[in-house]
């Protein structure tokens, strides 16, 4: 079975080329992509991702409010029961706040530059963690 | 031929270019002359340099205020204002669906209050200020409206732009509010209004820069922005109440610059030449100067890397040369480290300077369009120019601009577009410094950038509330209604409302939510 993600961007920021590409790029791995767009809010990214049963969500964020919206995506997910749905986010994302947005939930986190393969690679391993029952 | 070697856009490219390359003189003139293939002024930048701007805005309004007086300090020659979202979307800063982005990739503003807080001390009559705003532009001229003329300064001597490009929101920039008709009818109201009252001030950028941004190569930039500069021109002629000579003249448009040298110079000259020809010959322009295609542009954005970030400087300074080759009218630079983070001060002057080395230094504003008539200039010109016909033929067929931003067409060419240049670049194919040749292992910059200052979205919130509390609610009430009422009809100018609006003290949430209960709001096609 493959894997599904959810592909979204939270917030205001419409800058969706990043999001885009990793969406096709997971696509071509493999993956099976649900892409949502831009202008998303976390409770309607909680609900599609429990309704499509996803297993990774991916958050898309270039407006520099990464953290706020990472926790309060996390928090909506956690409200609808998704527990096992791991949080991963990409954009443009200050090393300083790495850890910010792993204590806020986030299985890991893909600033600018990190190369498709990684970003790949890294949710493979994620996805291939058994999900507790 | 070997058409191995193409450019960006995917033009195949001789080894090298001769006399036969060059297109009959008739379609190259001297500079200054129609159809402007080789610039807009006789006498190039000698009369004039370009402006010299650097887009920025943050926090609240003091801080931004803080520094724009310290780039006119530094030598720029216009403002370029960068709005935080939820002004840009049309949210009040009170908004708790929105709190987290309030002053975040620009200023907040509100009300009338922030604007005449973010001049404070800026003779308007004596800058040039450039918006970036688009689904609030109408609001946000009515704010400056009101503001210079608190300030003293009659509306007519204002000079500047709004981008006002809601086209292209839809497809790649995403700060949409209202469905495409209305927002069309809101965006002719305000180029009457600018034609009539504000007659320095161009009441529109059309931007292909965020098309580009989004992956767009430089003959779709450019087809797509000039189909998106006839549908708005078609909707102020179809009006009837103005002939194309009468606001032509405040059209402008904003490109990026990225990185193919040669095909960024071509770019411009061929879109000087299509746009002249097309105010000249579909809408029959009498006079020269509504032919002109007056450009602003940007150096930097998606053609900047992380990996070995100061390799942007070098980038940008290439970028810039090219703009100026190419004969923009305006640009700004980007800081080498806005992959990361809002640029710091240095790295924002640092971009600016690059500029201004540019315009003392190397000596290229001397001579007018000083490449043309180089036959690999001129050849390159005429072969963007006919890829740009054949995109914009090509949507005209599919039934114009907004059928193809709401079928998602335009959303699936540009992410075609940027994954094709993403997979070149995967596979070496397109070579990127530092991303995928001659890499290093070292760690990115530990960059300082800009750390928002928590406190200023609560003096932001204090503001807000406190203007709520000391402006007339019977004025309010008043001005929201006759907007409410004027919005239901079609043949009302909007803005002579949002200004009595905005001189009420009515915020952007306020006005934005009286035309959404009139329009509805746009939902964007999820194309990937």
């Amino acid at each position: 079975m493959p894997v599904r993600v959810l592909v979204a961007k939270p917030g205001l920021d419409g800058h969706d080329r990043g999001a885009k590409l990793v969406a096709r790029v997971l696509r071509d791995a493999g993956f099976e992509v649900i892409y949502l767009g831009i202008r998303q809010r976390p409770d309607t990214i909680a609900a599609v991702a429990v309704q499509e049963d996803v297993r990774i969500v991916g958050l898309s964020i270039l407006s520099g409010a990464h953290v706020a919206l990472t926790e309060k995506t996390v928090k909506a997910l956690r409200a609808a029961g998704a527990d096992n749905t791991l949080v991963v986010v990409g954009g443009t994302i200050p090393r300083r706040d790495v850890a910010r947005l792993e204590a806020a939930g986030a299985a890991a986190v893909y600033p600018t530059g990190t190369p498709v393969e990684q970003l790949v690679d890294s949710l493979r391993r994620l996805s291939a963690i058994e999900a507790p029952r | 031929m070997d058409d191995s070697v193409r450019s960006e856009a995917g033009i195949p490219l001789r080894v090298s270019y001769g006399p036969e390359s060059l297109p009959p003189p008739e379609s190259i003139p001297p500079p200054g002359q129609f159809p402007f293939t080789r610039g807009n002024f006789v006498d190039g930048y000698r009369g004039r340099v370009w402006t010299i701007r650097q887009y920025s805005g943050f926090g609240t309004a003091e801080e931004s205020n803080e520094r724009y007086r310290y780039l006119l300090d530094q030598g720029v020659t216009g403002l370029s204002v960068a709005f935080d979202l939820p002004t840009q979307c049309g949210y009040d800063s009170d908004n708790p669906e929105v709190e987290e982005e309030v002053g975040r990739v620009g200023v907040a503003l509100d009300t009338l209050a922030d604007v005449e807080i973010l001049f404070d001390r800026i003779p308007l009559d004596a800058i040039s200020t450039s918006f970036t705003i688009n689904g609030t532009a109408a609001i946000i001229l009515a704010f400056y409206v009101a503001a210079a003329e608190k300030q003293g300064v009659d509306r007519a001597k204002l000079r500047g732009t709004i981008q006002n490009d809601i086209l292209k929101e839809y497809v790649s920039r995403g700060t949409w509010i209202w469905p495409p008709r209305p927002s069309l009818r809101l965006i002719a109201d305000t180029i009457e209004f600018c034609a009539d009252e504000v007659p320095r001030f161009n009441a529109i950028s059309v931007a292909g820069a965020h098309f580009r941004d989004a992956g767009a190569n430089a003959a779709q930039e450019m087809a797509f922005t000039l189909m998106d500069g006839i549908t708005y021109c078609d909707e102020v002629i179809a009006r009837g109440r103005m002939t194309i000579d009468e606001f032509a003249p405040q059209v402008s448009f904003f490109f990026y610059t990225h990185g193919d040298f040669f095909e960024e110079i071509a770019k411009y000259r061929a879109g000087r030449r299509r746009w002249a020809h097309i105010v000249r010959e579909r809408y029959g322009a009498k006079e020269d100067r509504s032919c002109m295609f007056r450009v602003g542009c940007v150096a930097g954005g998606a053609s900047l890397y992380a990996p070995q970030a100061h390799n942007n400087i070098v980038r940008v300074a290439y970028e810039a040369l090219a703009s100026v080759l190419g004969g923009v009218q305006s640009m700004f630079t980007a800081a080498w480290d806005e992959p990361f983070a809002l640029p710091s001060e240095d790295s924002a002057t640092l971009a600016l300077r690059t500029q201004q080395v540019l315009a003392c230094e190397t000596g290229v504003a001397r001579v007018a369009d000083p490449l043309g008539g180089s036959y690999y200039v001129e050849a390159l010109t005429d072969e963007v120019e006919a890829r740009v016909i054949e995109i914009m033929d090509d949507l005209e067929r599919r039934g114009g601009m907004v059928r193809a931003v709401e079928e998602g067409h335009l959303h699936r060419l540009i992410a075609d577009e940027a994954f094709r240049v993403q997979q070149a670049v995967a596979s070496g194919e397109r070579e990127i410094v530092g991303v995928n040749c001659f890499q290093t292992d070292e760690e990115p910059p530990e960059v300082e950038g800009y750390e928002l200052d928590e406190r200023g979205r609560a003096r932001q919130l204090e503001r807000l509330a406190a203007v709520k509390r000391s402006r007339s609610d019977v004025d309010v009430r008043a001005t929201l209604d006759a907007l409410d009422k004027a919005a239901a009809q079609d043949d009302v100018n909007l803005m002579p409302l949002l200004v009595d609006c905005a001189q009420a003290y009515c915020s952007v949430g306020e006005m934005v939510d009286v035309l959404k209960g009139q329009w509805g709001e746009f939902q964007q096609p999820a194309v990937f």
